[in-house]
């Protein structure tokens, strides 16, 4: 069994992987984590730079349990990435994080976490920051 | 005093309130198109031809001015913060900027290159007001067998000396050529290249070509390599300098300076070869050479003040002799023909007002630039999370608004789709575009020049040898064609000596290189 967490580098993401390593320590099951971007853009923010990538792989390994990271760029937003990912590894539990957002601000933006609760299959725990 | 009154007088054009805000809306259009990798001036400036139909000249080259400008302004800041060369201008600076960058000092950096800016391009404006004048007056002596031998050294120049192979750089020179040939004979009234379509009768409009190879050509290849891995820019606060850093800036801006203006000022001088000097020379002058490579201020400084010297240096041609060195020069130089101006030596004569307001707006550029790019770096920065689709989108709307407003014809369109589609292969296979944009704008008027030296000499190309300084500038043309084969010779006497001065050589071309046609591919350097 997988837990699939969807990961970017703020306070949230942070909040969402650490949970993430809890549970797959519970189940004692494996943790896919996904980092993705669109790769539109010359700049994202949301995609981890490689050092930040490898300290989290050193985490992961320290933790002692199995992992996979995924860093998918092939054009889709990370709402579709992270249900991919937990179709394809099928998982038991999505873990994300979810940032504290005024009621206006969601009519304008959207959401990942929005599209990600209503579509999985499986059970979503959503995080908030620390 | 001459010069000082036209200028003042300038000034007062300049600062009226409509031609201010445009001077505002130019470094601000400037700025951005100069971050974002891809697009640059002349691009913008090329979109904004047909948009400025209803201004006042003078407003509109007073917007071109700030765009211009700006570019050199912006490049930098991507270079620093993303070691992604935005103009390839900022090739060098990417070198030491980015490794201050990433030792956490991104804000003395990009302090240096925007004051350094603004220094040299004061300079370089002020030389540029000086200078201009004596060309003129030198210029207007010349006859047409001088032009024709003088436009014909810019052309080779630009198209042997700059870009990483001469062949490509031919190619694409004779492409241009043969644009600016269509249409109808100016002596005989024959059809040329015309396929009989009555439509190209009239020749090609220089904005639907430049539209074309610029801003659809650009838009298409980055639409074949849209998805991109993304990279990642260092954050910045506000950019500042200490008292080491002003210390160790201040003599690289002036030296900059010193290389940048008169390579500007050559026929086929450009911004590369100066910044990339400066460079050179600053590594070897300074007094911690161990630190170049390792993010030397100096190397930022030198360079940055070398491009936008070059900057300035290159109106100076452009102004005096009607002849451009660069792509943004020559689209202006276009845009001076739309509006029915004659560039040319006689220009400082019969639009006086209009160039001296130009000359005054972009001291003014300049001073705008620095007001908002020091304050206003990181937000610039922002800019390079614009997504890539809408941006594009909205190019190639323009592009096709702009093109068909030109003359209201949809055969207009079909020719910004062929040559836009010719600008796409272009990038695809390494041919530079620079050579064929200058071949389309400098062709007919090289083809002018050469017909009325031939008419005077009644058909005897004796002719075009008629005055001592054509024979000159042949005798340049001839080393410039020459040296690779001489330099090939040279270095294999002296091996060792040579090798390492080449080896930086095509160092930076190929930086060069891979800015203008890999700016969307794959960074090998990012996983």
């Amino acid at each position: 069994m997988t837990v699939v967490v969807g990961y970017v580098p703020t306070p949230e993401g942070e909040a969402a992987l650490s949970q993430a390593i809890t549970e797959a320590r519970k189940n004692n099951s494996k943790l896919v984590l996904i980092n993705s971007s669109k790769g539109e853009a010359a700049v994202d923010t949301r995609f981890a730079p490689e050092g930040g990538i490898q300290d989290i792989e050193r985490r992961l390994a320290g933790e002692g349990i199995q992992y996979l990271i995924k860093r998918p760029v092939r054009g889709h937003d990370a709402a579709a990435e992270v249900l991919d990912a937990a179709e394809e590894h099928k998982a038991e539990l999505i873990v994300i994080g979810l940032r504290r957002r005024t009621p206006v601000g969601k009519l304008i933006m959207g959401s990942t976490s929005q599209r990600i609760l209503l579509e999985a299959d499986c059970p979503v725990l959503a995080v908030k920051a620390g | 005093m001459d010069v000082w009154s036209s200028l003042m007088d300038g000034f007062a054009t300049a600062l009226t309130p409509m031609n201010f805000l445009y001077a505002v809306i130019g470094v601000i259009l400037g700025t951005a198109v100069g971050v974002l990798p891809g697009l640059g001036p002349a691009m913008t400036v090329a979109l904004l031809l047909p948009v400025t139909y209803a201004l006042e000249p003078t407003s509109a080259f007073i917007m071109f001015a700030g765009i211009y400008y700006g570019g050199m302004y912006g490049g930098s800041t991507t270079s620093i913060l993303l070691n992604t060369p935005g103009e390839s201008s900022s090739v060098v600076t990417a070198i030491e900027g980015n490794k201050m960058a990433k030792a956490g000092r991104a804000a003395q950096a990009l302090a240096t290159a925007a004051i350094g800016s603004f220094v040299a391009g004061t300079i370089g404006t002020a030389l540029l007001a000086v200078c201009a004048p004596i060309v003129v007056k030198f210029a207007v002596s010349l006859g047409a067998p001088s032009y024709f031998a003088i436009m014909v050294l810019a052309l080779l120049a630009v198209t042997a000396v700059l870009g990483s192979s001469r062949l490509r750089g031919f190619a694409s020179l004779s492409l241009g050529l043969a644009i600016g040939l269509v249409g109808m004979d100016s002596v005989t009234g024959q059809r040329r290249l015309t396929f009989g379509q009555p439509l190209l009768a009239d020749g090609l409009d220089i904005v639907v070509v430049a539209v074309a190879i610029f801003a659809v050509g650009e838009a298409l290849w980055v639409a074949a390599h849209l998805r991109r891995t993304p990279l990642h820019a260092i954050p910045v606060g506000q950019p500042w300098m200490g008292r080491s850093d002003w210390k160790r800036s201040w003599k690289p801006w002036l030296r900059g300076t010193a290389f940048g203006f008169p390579f500007g000022a050559l026929p086929a001088g450009g911004a590369e070869i100066p910044t990339f000097l400066s460079y050179v020379t600053e590594k070897r002058l300074s007094k911690h050479p161990e630190e170049f490579g390792k993010g030397a201020i100096e190397g930022v400084a030198g360079p940055e003040a070398a491009n936008n010297a070059a900057a300035a240096g290159t109106l100076t041609p452009m102004l005096a002799l009607g002849l451009p060195t660069n792509a943004t020069a020559a689209v202006m130089l276009a845009a001076f023909t739309s509006y029915g101006i004659q560039p040319g030596p006689q220009l400082f004569e019969s639009q006086g007002p209009l160039v001296w307001a130009l000359i005054a707006s972009l001291f003014i550029g300049n001073l705008l630039l620095l007001i908002i790019n020091l304050p206003l770096a990181p937000l610039w920065a922002k800019l390079l999370q614009l997504p890539r689709p809408y941006l594009y989108a909205g190019i190639l709307f323009f592009a096709t608004l702009g093109a068909y407003s030109v003359n209201l014809q949809a055969f207009d369109l079909v020719i910004l789709l062929i040559l836009g589609a010719l600008g796409f292969m272009m990038r695809r296979f390494g041919l530079p575009v620079l050579p064929l944009v200058l071949g389309v704008i400098l062709g007919p008027r090289i083809e002018g020049q050469l017909r009325k030296t031939l008419q005077l000499s009644a058909g005897d190309p004796a002719g075009l040898l008629g005055e001592p300084i054509a024979v000159g500038i042949y005798v340049i043309i001839a080393v410039i064609l020459l040296w690779p084969f001489a330099f090939k010779l040279i270095r294999r006497n002296t091996p060792v000596a040579a090798a390492s001065g080449a080896a930086l050589a095509t160092d930076a071309d190929d930086a060069v290189h891979s800015n203008h046609n890999a700016v969307y591919s794959d960074h090998k350097e990012q996983p």
